[in-house]
């Protein structure tokens, strides 16, 4: 893991019986996904899961995500997820091409803080093997400002306590939702709400100001 | 017609440190050629064989300019567009 990733997060796995290994935080995931690879290849016996490019992960959310939601909502015209391993996305965008093809899939993905980003050179740039650009319509990035601002929102009108990438989600969806509006298109929006926001405490999001909960969370991954 | 852009620190470089430069061009093609006038070698960055290298990923507004016609995206008066090398996420 990244050394800049929240304490929760870390104790989780440890409590699950996981050793970690940090990885520079300056490096980000990238640095992580490199570093881990390199184990994996110097330890034959051990088994990586690999969530960037094992199919199964898409294949969980073609076969399970996305049927569960044209279940319960049929009329759905907008589906936003969060794109990380991109597993999420890629599972119910292939199921929606071939279920409901009008379905416009949309993808929400965090803009940290330079330090993510501080590669030597382009080239160690980073793009999951799962990712196929031909099964997403439109992609966001979203800042801090805007993922912590709704987070809070969800929190305050909806009573639903989510991590900070979920407000992310949040603002992209509502993006659609007032480009639908300013068309005069009627929507029905799915988004995901990818995870509780309990492991993400300790980085200081859920108090304070907004700018105050921006600054704590310049350089760390909050997504 | 100003479109302000922003540059990630691995390209900054090219723009003497600086974060944010000013460039125009009523497309992304366009605006980068406006660039590579200003800061020499910054296009080599961007573009490789034609297209957008592929550790590259450039936003107008937010929005990922791969959906929006690639090179071709239309520019704005106004607009913002961010550089950002890919990461990995999740």
């Amino acid at each position: 893991m990244p050394e800049n990733t929240s304490e929760e997060r870390r104790q989780l796995l440890r409590m699950w019986g996981a050793e970690i290994y940090s990885s520079p935080a300056a490096g980000g995931s990238n640095e992580a996904v490199r570093v881990a690879k390199q184990m994996a290849a110097e330890h034959p016996d051990w088994v990586m899961l690999y969530q960037y490019g094992n199919e199964a992960n898409a294949l969980a959310h073609e076969e399970g995500t996305g049927p569960e939601i044209l279940a319960d909502l049929p009329s759905i015209t907008h589906f936003v997820a969060g794109l990380g391993t991109t597993g999420t996305l890629m599972g119910v965008g292939r199921f929606f091409r071939s279920a409901k093809p009008e379905v416009r899939i949309v993808a929400a993905e965090p803009r940290y803080g330079e330090l993510v980003y501080g590669l030597r050179n382009l080239d160690e740039g980073f793009v999951p093997e799962l990712y196929d650009a031909g099964l997403i319509d439109s992609r966001f990035s979203v800042g801090p400002r805007d993922a912590v601002r709704r987070v809070r929102e969800l929190l305050e009108l909806e009573g639903i306590f989510a991590g900070i990438s979920t407000g992310a989600i949040l603002h992209a969806a509502l993006g659609q939702a007032a480009k639908a509006v300013k068309a005069g298109e009627p929507a029905d929006i799915a988004f995901v709400v990818a995870d509780g926001g309990w492991k993400y405490l300790s980085t200081g999001a859920y108090e304070g100001t907004v700018d105050e909960a921006e600054d704590r969370l310049e350089g760390q991954l909050w997504a | 017609m100003a479109i302000e852009v922003r540059i990630p620190t691995i390209l900054r470089t090219y723009t003497g440190g600086e974060k944010s430069v000013t460039g125009e061009g009523a497309s992304l093609s366009a605006l980068i050629d406006s660039l590579e006038a200003d800061h020499p070698g910054i296009k080599e960055r961007l573009i490789d064989d034609g297209d957008l290298r592929r550790f590259v990923n450039i936003y107008v507004n937010d929005e990922d300019v791969r959906f929006l016609g690639g090179l071709e995206a239309p520019l704005s008066d106004g607009d913002q567009v961010v550089v950002l090398p890919a990461v990995a996420g999740g």
